[in-house]
């Protein structure tokens, strides 16, 4: 029986199938540990060997990793979330409600996305705080802060986006304030410094390009979430791979130089 | 090239005075078309966010026969469904202004015993004129085209903005704004 067991095992890890996905064993060499990372889809993911101090939570906070995990989160439960949500004026309120109040799990995954969703921006801000107080913007990793300082900005803007998609009078208003501010932008603001010498107006300005008109309408509902669901998180994916990267070919997760 | 072929050969090397290589104009078209063919569609893509039809309330609406409003009133007919207060100076002048605080955007109230605009959220006060004179209010509130139709009819365009700037007598900013009956 065990010998038939072991010879089942046998048959699948030599067996083609087997060794065209996994084409190293396990043994624990420093041989093997590379291999595992540079045969890896994930390879640039995690490093082949983490330095002790690199998972000293004291020093890390691991506020950069709990921030990954959460954009994870909010990834796969932003796409569950999608299979009820519709864009639309007539039925983003209702859908919302629906999630919460009828779709098994629905309160569930509406809350997890909306928790994971605040405890990002707190996790960012805290891991820049970290960065900042330990000196890890210094050369050189000075180019890793900047996108860091971008992904901030992308983050805040998802928050933003998100927030006017459950369609209520909170979200349309809190949007409604957040968007006049754009009339105030230099040059492309209607009521902005040089708006004169632009030309810019309330119909073609800024604020304009972000509403899809001239108040928060049902434009404005699709346009966040066209940026919401798409655009930004794709540009912040991309920014986080350089981000990840830039940690790596910079000496590591809070290495000395 | 003429370095790989030979010792002796000496194959028309580009002269120092000759403009480009081949390579380079090859080159630099290719570059030159992408860079077209990226700004062409950038601008088009800015001009896509821009649709030619909103579906929005009209920024424009009758405001009634010039009849109706007695002059030295502020009228509040409009305040409810357009945020806009008619007013009509004695002299039978109208103007059109948007009922919003220029602090922080509440809308004010015609108190007509002080002969005031009074903004309940931080008491910026306004003459009738719109001047500012008390509270935070940084500056005048701002008025709107008021024209008379063809029809003998008062005619409201919020879409037409005299934005005012501090510390100036509204109606001498825009005497535009004002509407002569």
């Amino acid at each position: 029986m065990f010998e038939r067991l072991k010879n089942i095992k046998k048959t699948i890890l030599e067996s083609q199938v087997w060794r065209s996905m996994f084409r190293h064993d396990y043994a624990d060499t420093p041989r093997n540990r590379t291999l595992q990372i540079m045969s890896n889809v994930w390879m640039h993911l995690h490093p082949p060997k983490i330095r002790r101090h690199a998972i000293r939570v004291r020093f890390t906070w691991c506020m950069g990793g709990i921030t990954f995990l959460l954009f994870l989160v909010l990834t796969v439960t932003g796409v569950v979330l999608m299979f009820y949500y519709r864009p639309v004026a007539e039925y983003a309120y209702a859908d919302m409600k629906y999630l919460q109040f009828d779709v098994p799990f629905g309160m569930l995954v509406r809350n997890m996305h909306r928790w994971a969703a605040h405890g990002m921006v707190i996790t960012v801000w805290l891991h820049m705080f970290r960065v900042f107080m330990t000196g890890s913007y210094k050369s050189p990793r000075e180019f890793n802060w900047i996108v860091g300082v971008i992904l901030l900005t992308l983050t805040l803007l998802l928050s933003f986006t998100g927030y006017l998609l459950p369609w209520d009078q909170l979200s349309i208003w809190a949007v409604t304030v957040g968007t006049n501010m754009a009339r105030a932008t230099p040059l492309l603001g209607h009521e902005g410094p040089f708006a004169q010498v632009v030309g810019v107006t309330p119909r073609y300005d800024a604020r304009a390009f972000l509403l899809g008109g001239t108040i928060v309408g049902p434009p404005t509902l699709l346009r966040f979430y066209v940026l919401h669901c798409i655009f930004l998180p794709i540009l912040a994916s991309v920014l986080m791979i350089v981000h990840f990267w830039r940690i790596r070919k910079d000496g590591g997760i809070s290495g000395p130089l | 090239m003429a370095r790989l072929t030979g010792v002796e050969v000496q194959i028309e090397e580009p002269g120092e005075a000759t403009t480009w290589s081949r390579r380079d104009f090859l080159s630099l078209t290719a570059w030159g078309g992408v860079l077209a063919f990226l700004s062409t569609i950038s601008v088009a893509f800015l001009r896509f966010m821009f649709p030619r039809v909103l579906f929005e309330p009209s920024p424009r609406f009758n405001a009634g026969s010039p009849e109706t409003y007695q002059p030295g009133t502020v009228d509040t007919r409009f305040k409810q469904s357009q945020r806009v207060w008619i007013v009509r100076y004695e002299e039978g002048s109208f103007f059109a202004m948007l009922a919003i605080c220029t602090h922080l955007g509440c809308t004010p109230n015609w108190i007509p015993a002080d002969r005031k605009y009074k903004c309940p959220c931080h008491g910026s006060g306004y003459y009738m004129s719109g001047f500012n004179y008390e509270g935070p209010a940084p500056r005048p509130m701002d008025r709107v085209q008021i024209a008379l139709g063809p029809d003998g009819n008062l005619l409201v365009d919020k879409s037409i903005l005299y934005s005012m700037r501090p510390g100036v007598d509204p109606d001498e900013q825009y005497p535009d704004s004002l509407l002569k009956v």
